[in-house]
């Protein structure tokens, strides 16, 4: 076999690893979900109990999908007006300028923030606020969650979509000027429309990542093992029960936790591809 | 009179626009005065060459009004071995898996090894340590350890690196491996000696951003490498590290205090490899 062949193979290998260590994940959650799958079956889904209790053991895992499902959304309500508006700050009004630079600096590093240290953040200066605002009165659940998880995912849906309102071609909005538009109706009559799927993709792709958030969630939203019933209650998330659960976790339960886990990975997993696929066919 | 409303709307809109670009970029500002603040009080010498106190020492400090002895070279040892060792796995794979995209980016094999880089970019952490708790706790050391930890952390950063390398790469004009390719050049040399010195600020970015996503990784490791109050270097024993620290001095009353410089130092080492790597990649 010559040089090139040898590198080739290499390469190719390197690849075909990917592909296993994804197979072997998948097969891993789904063997270790196979007990609760088998005690519940698809009960495990849609029952909303939860009870670890040796001997009554019962696991429904509909409380944690959602309190999961809320909290996302929520955060991504929250996080909409905030990551539109820095996107237009620095790819439409700004750009270019030194303080779109800066500015954008500061929202990257909102990435690079640890979840924990947010989770601290939130436990000692946003818990005691939302107290304050009467909201409720340990300041604990799924609203004091979202609210740190809309920061949270403001880096994410504002990069691609900034990207793409900065690439709408000049002569369009141009165009539009010379017509006596308004920049705000230049706005919302070319440049949103033109980067529409853009701004859509990047704010599922952020959805995705409020999905899987376990720290901070973890601290803030309570840990209560049933379905909340507002906003201002306590409740738990996929990611959040894993964490807070396992240490103690054997049997039946670890299973369930597993199972938790291997559901997540698939929500995970679907709204990201959404998100992909949405990007490459309008791109 | 129409024309007046229209551009006092306009008006409204940018000032919205600022307003609420602003308040996105608030917390970031509020949570790095913040550690500042609270935590730069206790970093000194001893903060980076003494192991993390128990919670006795601590309230003794406490009590009588000092700072609280220790620090936490246990948390900075063992997150440098686990970072170390899921680098030595995650750069050379990713680099290799990179390559194979760019080299075969129309391959509909490819495709598929590149939406699975994607689902894994995706999958949140604390699934990647279940899966890591699964092969390498209960499966290779029998307990928990650094390699389990590195193993989660391994597979958090293989998609950041595969994906950084092939948009690295692609930016590298096609004539300069064309000329070699022309001279007879083997291929693995175009590799070594023309692809990755032509990409390397690219590449490096693309590193730094994935270590730099991982270092302050706390989900994974607590159901991999657990902790441990002192400095380990055993890759099959359970290890600390100050994502983990921080989670421990957060569920300990007396050691409040530790937990602001922990943080600090974390989001200062995080946000310093994230300006790094900006600055690389400008250039």
């Amino acid at each position: 076999m010559n040089s090139e062949k040898i590198t080739k193979n290499i390469l190719f290998i390197a690849s075909l690893s990917l592909i296993m260590l994804a197979t072997g994940m998948v097969l891993t959650l789904i063997q270790g979900s196979i007990p609760v799958f088998q005690k519940f079956g698809l009960n495990f889904i849609f029952s909303n109990k939860w009870n670890p209790t040796a001997g009554r053991e019962q696991y429904g895992a509909l409380p944690f999908i959602v309190g999961t499902i809320i909290t996302s959304v929520l955060a991504l309500v929250i996080c909409l007006p905030l990551a539109l508006s820095t996107s237009l700050f620095l790819g439409e009004y700004y750009k270019g300028k030194m303080i779109a630079k800066i500015i954008g600096t500061l929202v990257d590093l909102l990435a690079g923030i640890p979840s924990i240290v947010y989770g601290l953040w939130g436990f000692y200066f946003l818990r005691p606020l939302i107290v304050q605002l009467g909201f409720n009165a340990q300041g604990y659940g799924i609203f004091t969650s979202s609210v740190i998880l809309a920061i949270m995912i403001i880096p994410y849906a504002t990069s691609i979509s900034t990207e793409i309102i900065s690439l709408v071609p000049n002569d369009l909005k141009e165009a539009a000027y010379s017509l006596g538009a308004t920049r705000l109706e230049v706005i919302l009559n070319v440049t949103i429309p033109m980067a529409r799927s853009g701004i859509v993709a990047s704010y599922i792709l952020a959805f995705g990542r409020a999905l899987g958030e376990t720290m901070a969630v973890t601290m803030l939203i309570g840990n209560s093992n049933v379905i909340p019933k507002g906003i201002f209650d306590m409740g738990n998330t996929m990611a959040s029960v894993i964490a807070n659960q396992f240490g103690e976790a054997e049997g039946l339960k670890l299973s369930a936790l597993i199972a938790i886990g291997l559901l997540l990975f698939l929500i995970t997993g679907i709204i990201n591809g959404f998100g992909k696929f949405i990007i490459k066919k309008f791109a | 009179m129409k024309g007046k409303f229209r551009s006092a709307k306009n008006r409204l809109f940018k000032g919205m626009v600022i307003v609420f670009s602003l308040v996105a970029i608030t917390p970031i500002m509020l949570i790095v005065f913040d550690l500042f603040q609270k935590g730069i009080k206790q970093i000194n010498f001893s903060f980076f060459t003494k192991i993390a106190p128990d919670t006795w020492d601590a309230m003794t400090a406490l009590n009588h009004g000092k700072i609280i002895p220790g620090g936490i070279l246990n948390g900075i040892t063992g997150t440098f071995l686990m970072v170390s060792v899921a680098s030595l796995i995650a750069i050379p794979l990713g680099l290799l898996i990179g390559i194979y995209l760019y080299e075969n980016a129309e391959k509909r094999y490819a495709g598929v090894v590149r939406d699975i880089s994607d689902i894994l970019q995706g999958a949140p952490s604390i699934v990647l340590g279940l899966i890591a708790y699964f092969w390498i706790v209960k499966n290779i050391t029998h307990g928990f350890s650094a390699l389990a930890g590195s193993a989660s952390l391994t597979i958090m950063m293989l998609p950041l690196i595969i994906r950084s390398t092939e948009e690295t790469l692609k930016m590298i004009p096609i004539s300069i491996k064309e000329a070699g390719l022309a001279l007879g050049v083997p291929y693995h040399k175009i590799i070594l000696r023309v692809l990755i010195p032509t990409g390397f600020s690219g590449l490096t970015t693309g590193i730094l951003l994935a270590l730099s996503r991982v270092l302050g990784e706390t989900a994974p490791l607590m159901l991999t490498a657990l902790g441990n109050p002192f400095v380990n270097f055993n890759i099959d024993k359970p290890t600390s590290a100050v994502p983990l620290l921080i989670w421990q001095f957060y569920n300990d009353p007396n050691m409040v205090n530790l937990i602001w410089s922990s943080s600090l130092f974390l989001v200062i080492l995080v946000l310093t490899l994230n300006l790094i790597a900006k600055q690389i990649a400008a250039k």
